[in-house]
């Protein structure tokens, strides 16, 4: 089940490489049917998914055993959402791309191998697959930048590329560092979580965490290591840009979740206010610096940010929180908005960047936010969509990004109460920027040199109204979802305390 | 006393590959010009059938022949299957290049050079290994110097002859050293004498020894010839020299040190771990600014040494040797792909500027993109052959506690994807020049698809090449 959602995408890939160049049509098709049938499968593995039944559906093979690497999958109550929220988004991006006739194989192929590789990354449960997956969403990522992208499109690809792979290096080092203290010598992540190597030796253990740490917060983006991302983003393309802010970031946070949390607790624990001081310095930094942008896609690069600096506060808050029992809850807590922020992230920030693409590629070709102004009475579909996801984003309750914020505020402040406090004014400043946002493009007198502009089409509605409709449901009735990560929490907090 | 008949069987490759020389030869005699594909046939056809005496070998256990001066173990047996699979690519990838009456010759070269560069990775006694090396030598300055009427292939012909003939000179100086410590030129013998032999002159003997090894594995600092001799000599020569010689230095190099050379006398793991640092380093720094496919493949294939090398200062680990072997596999496959696109665009646009190779995706969809895992795979991408290779040598440097090692080698293979992402994005970022496709003949497809293919299987399930590593023991001790 795992692996066929995993690599149904790859082999649409493969099928749509061996098609003539000319059958457009044909190619576009055989995507959309490898993702869509990826898509639908993720939903019935959410409907046999059993909620606190811990690591479910898992493939275990040998594969290497000359150096005791094995194919091992599993999905559990982390990982089960963020490849939901995979599948989703690379369906919606690829009905959005319907339009490119650049170079359309290379696109497809490369877009259902990246989706492939996120896939892999989510559900891999052995170092040496994990480590292959994470490489594998380089490299279509740096093709989708470097071919479709903007004007400075090769600068932002090989920035986006060198910056990944320090980290991705830094982290093999950490991996082989945890194998060579093993005993006996494992890739696997759940045995090496059982077996805690690196327990006894606080300075290998340090590196190790630094290691997974350079790799996971390159990709976050944590600051200071953030400056790839605005780059990339104002290059990609929509579709690119989608993907890289909606799950290759969430790679990031879910790294910390899954390994160097259970992997090194007591050595997390001890650099957690590091970590959560980075956070908040890319919460407020995020925030002030979206303000100043003008250009709208560089505003929602730097928004999130903002954002993933509140996932990173929660993880580190949770962090703190390792082997005191009284405050388990609260890291419990914590943990949960983490993660429901991810999905929430994905579906909003997924929303703001198709939102961004509608108006740039196809309608005004400009991102200036302060060359619009008065388009609510003219687009009012696109002004209701983009106003749902800006809000969502800012954080109105009865909208997915509150759930999401309000519990890491709740589970962080039992732990950081003055850093969670500072945090806050991040808060403030991103509603100040979304809200002086809305303002500029959709308020205000109407600037005629936009008079031609059309709404929403058929298919651009089809990409966006699920997203919104998602930030609605889940800011209402957050529990299904929520369920599902809190179990998941739970045996994580309880195996670190 | 006249060598047993168990002798002669124990080098029936070698002996096969000697008659294989010479039929290659009498085949050119009787072919007329213009014909002599049929004489690369038969090369590439009589290497492939080599593997069946060499496969046969494989269950053996190690033993030595001719009085203890020629190995015949798994080490040995790898590096035969290693030279005769790059030898048998090679004559692929030039058949359809070289179009001058010398044709036949350039492929009786090859082979001979591949005797010589199986002979070198077996052989367990001083001068025999000398003799080995130096008919390796002598082949491969012909060869680089092949294209009599261009002057940089003249030049690097010379230029080989001139700096080989220097370290040659330099390393059998330090094995007459090693001789007048020890008594005799047996490997085996050599390791017990030394025990009492003084340090100074065994660290002596020792480093002129590397000097001559390290040029035929372009170590730094003895890798000065390798971007002029790579420039200049035919692509598929160069092809060859950075694989085929590259190895059976390596397995020479291993050979000695590790037989011979008691680590405990001569700390010889901390200087080539000092070695693979700065070869690495420099090689990786002196790749950026080329502009040139040739003298860009020519200084990574100084930085890989690099890489190859902290598989002989890891040995002591479980993944040092077997990393080092592995590797080499891995990239023989990704070195000579590369190499053959090379081949490929050097013959139709005549040029081996990176900058020619824009648009190569549109004009040769096929072999741009098999160029672009070349390119990523020699990065160290998974899941590719040479990610297998620095998995094994980065692990071997963590787990011999060359920590630092490692973190420099993590630091060069990000300055690597630099160099090597300016090829890929020539290829697809960059306007064509002219939409003409550009023809990709028979001989070389097939080269390049098995060089494709073997970087891929290598990388996705590398388990076939680690057990055969794991039967390539050295025969370490009588």
């Amino acid at each position: 089940m795992l692996s066929l959602i995993t690599f149904l995408p790859l082999a649409g890939g493969v099928l749509i490489l061996l098609l003539p160049k000319t059958s457009h049509a044909l190619m576009k098709n055989v995507a959309l049917l490898a993702s869509g049938a990826a898509f639908l499968l993720s939903l019935v593995l959410t409907a046999r998914f059993e909620i606190g039944a811990g690591m479910q559906f898992q493939e275990l093979y040998r594969w290497i055993p000359g150096i005791v690497v094995n194919y091992h999958l599993g999905v559990d109550g982390l990982s089960l959402p963020l490849v939901v929220l995979t599948t989703l988004l690379s369906l919606l991006s690829l009905v959005y791309s319907w339009r490119i006739d650049l170079r359309l194989k290379e696109y497809l192929f490369l877009f259902l191998l990246l989706e492939t590789g996120m896939l892999g990354v989510f559900l891999a449960l052995d170092f040496f697959l994990f480590y292959i997956f994470w490489e594998v969403t380089l490299v279509p990522m740096f093709f989708l930048i470097a071919i479709w992208g903007g004007p400075r499109k090769e600068y932002a690809a090989i920035k986006f590329f060198l910056y990944t792979l320090v980290g991705s290096l830094a982290m093999l080092l950490a991996i082989l560092l945890l194998y060579f203290n093993s005993e006996p010598r494992t890739f696997s992540v759940l045995e090496l979580i059982r077996q805690q190597p690196l327990a006894d030796a606080p300075l290998l253990a340090a590196l190790a965490f630094w290691g997974f740490f350079l790799s996971f917060a390159v990709k976050v983006p944590m600051w200071p290591f953030h400056t790839w991302l605005p780059d990339a983003h104002v290059e990609a393309p929509t579709a690119g840009s989608v993907i890289l802010a909606g799950i290759l970031l969430k790679m990031g946070t879910y790294g910390f979740v899954r390994f160097s949390l259970p992997l090194l607790p007591e050595t997390f624990k001890q650099y957690a206010v590091i970590v959560a001081v980075l956070a908040l310095l890319g919460i407020v930094y995020g925030a002030l610096v979206a303000m100043a942008q003008t250009d709208l896609k560089k505003l929602v690069a730097y928004s999130s940010v903002n954002h993933m600096g509140f996932v990173m506060l929660g993880v580190a808050a949770a962090a703190a929180a390792v082997g005191e029992p009284q405050r388990a809850q609260a890291a419990t807590t914590a943990l949960n908005g983490a993660v429901f922020e991810m999905v929430a992230h994905g579906i909003i920030t997924g929303a703001l960047f198709l939102i961004v693409g509608v108006i740039y590629d196809y309608r005004a070709h400009t991102r200036g936010v302060d060359e619009f102004g008065g388009l609510g009475a003219r687009l009012p579909v696109y002004t209701g969509v983009s106003t749902m996801a800006m809000l969502a984003s800012l954080g109105l309750p009865g909208l997915m990004g509150f759930v999401a914020e309000f519990l890491i505020f709740v589970g962080s402040f039992g732990i950081f109460p003055y850093l969670t406090a500072l945090a806050l004014s991040g808060l403030i400043f991103n509603a100040a920027m979304f809200l002086w946002t809305i303002q500029r493009i959709f308020l205000g007198p109407f600037n005629e040199r936009w008079a031609h502009l059309s709404d929403l089409d058929g298919r651009e509605k089809l990409s966006l109204v699920p997203l919104a409709a998602l930030m609605l449901i889940f800011g209402l009735y957050p529990r299904p979802l929520l369920d599902v990560i809190n179990a998941a929490m739970v045996v994580l907090s309880g195996a670190v305390r | 006393m006249p060598p047993a008949t168990a002798d002669l069987w124990s080098i029936a490759p070698e002996l096969w590959l000697t008659g294989l020389g010479l039929l290659v030869l009498l085949v050119d005699l009787f072919s007329g010009p213009g014909r002599k594909t049929a004489v690369g046939a038969v090369a590439a056809g009589g290497l492939l059938l080599t593997l069946i005496p060499i496969a046969a070998m494989l269950g053996w256990a190690p033993r030595t022949a001719f009085f203890g001066s020629y190995a015949v173990d798994g080490f040995a047996v790898f590096f035969k299957i290693l030279t005769v699979v790059a030898t048998a690519l090679v004559v692929l990838a030039a058949m359809d290049g070289l179009r001058t009456r010398f044709e036949g010759e350039f492929y009786a070269l090859l082979v001979f050079m591949a005797l010589g560069l199986v002979l070198m990775a077996a052989a367990s006694d001083l001068i025999l290994l000398a003799l080995a090396i130096e008919f390796v030598s002598l082949t491969s300055y012909v060869l680089a110097g092949w294209l009599k009427a261009n002057p940089k292939s003249n030049e690097a012909g010379i230029k080989y002859f001139l700096f080989g003939a220097a370290s040659s000179a330099v390393m059998f100086f330090g094995f007459s050293i090693v001789y007048g410590l020890a008594g005799t030129t047996n490997l085996y013998d050599i390791a017990a004498r030394l025990r009492g032999a003084a340090a100074p002159a065994l660290y002596l003997g020792v480093a002129l020894m590397l000097a001559g090894l390290g040029f035929k594995i372009s170590m730094v600092p003895f890798h000065q010839w390798t971007p002029d001799v790579y420039e200049g000599a035919p692509t598929p020569v160069a092809a060859y020299l950075s694989v085929g010689s590259k190895a059976a230095g390596f397995a020479a190099l291993l050979r000695v040190l590790l037989v011979a050379i008691d680590p405990t006398r001569v700390d010889w793991a901390l200087l080539l771990a000092l070695l693979a640092a700065a070869t690495m380093t420099l090689g990786n720094l002196l790749a950026l600014p080329q502009r040139n496919i040739k003298r860009l493949l020519a200084y990574s294939s100084i930085s890989h040494a690099g890489f190859l090398l902290i598989g002989v200062a890891a040995f002591r680990g479980a993944f040092g040797t077997p990393g080092l072997l592995v590797y080499l596999f891995g990239y023989t496959f990704t070195q000579l792909g590369a190499f053959f696109v090379a081949v490929l665009v050097g013959a139709q646009l005549r040029s081996d500027e990176i900058a020619d190779y824009a648009g190569l995706a549109r004009r040769a969809p096929v072999s741009a993109f098999l160029m672009a895992l070349f390119m990523l795979s020699l990065t160290g991408l998974p899941p590719t052959a040479v990610f297998v290779g620095k998995f094994y040598v980065l692990a071997a440097a963590v787990e011999t506690g060359l920590l630092w090692l490692a973190v420099l080698a993590v630091v060069n293979t990000v300055v690597a994807l630099y160099y090597y992402a300016g090829v890929i994005r020539a290829m697809y970022v960059l306007p064509p020049v002219s939409e003409t496709p550009i023809p990709e003949p028979a001989a070389l497809q097939v080269a390049l698809g098995i060089t494709g293919l073997g970087t891929l299987i290598i990388g996705l399930y590398p388990q076939p090449i680690i057990d055969l590593v794991h039967n390539a023991r050295l025969l370490l001790q009588l």
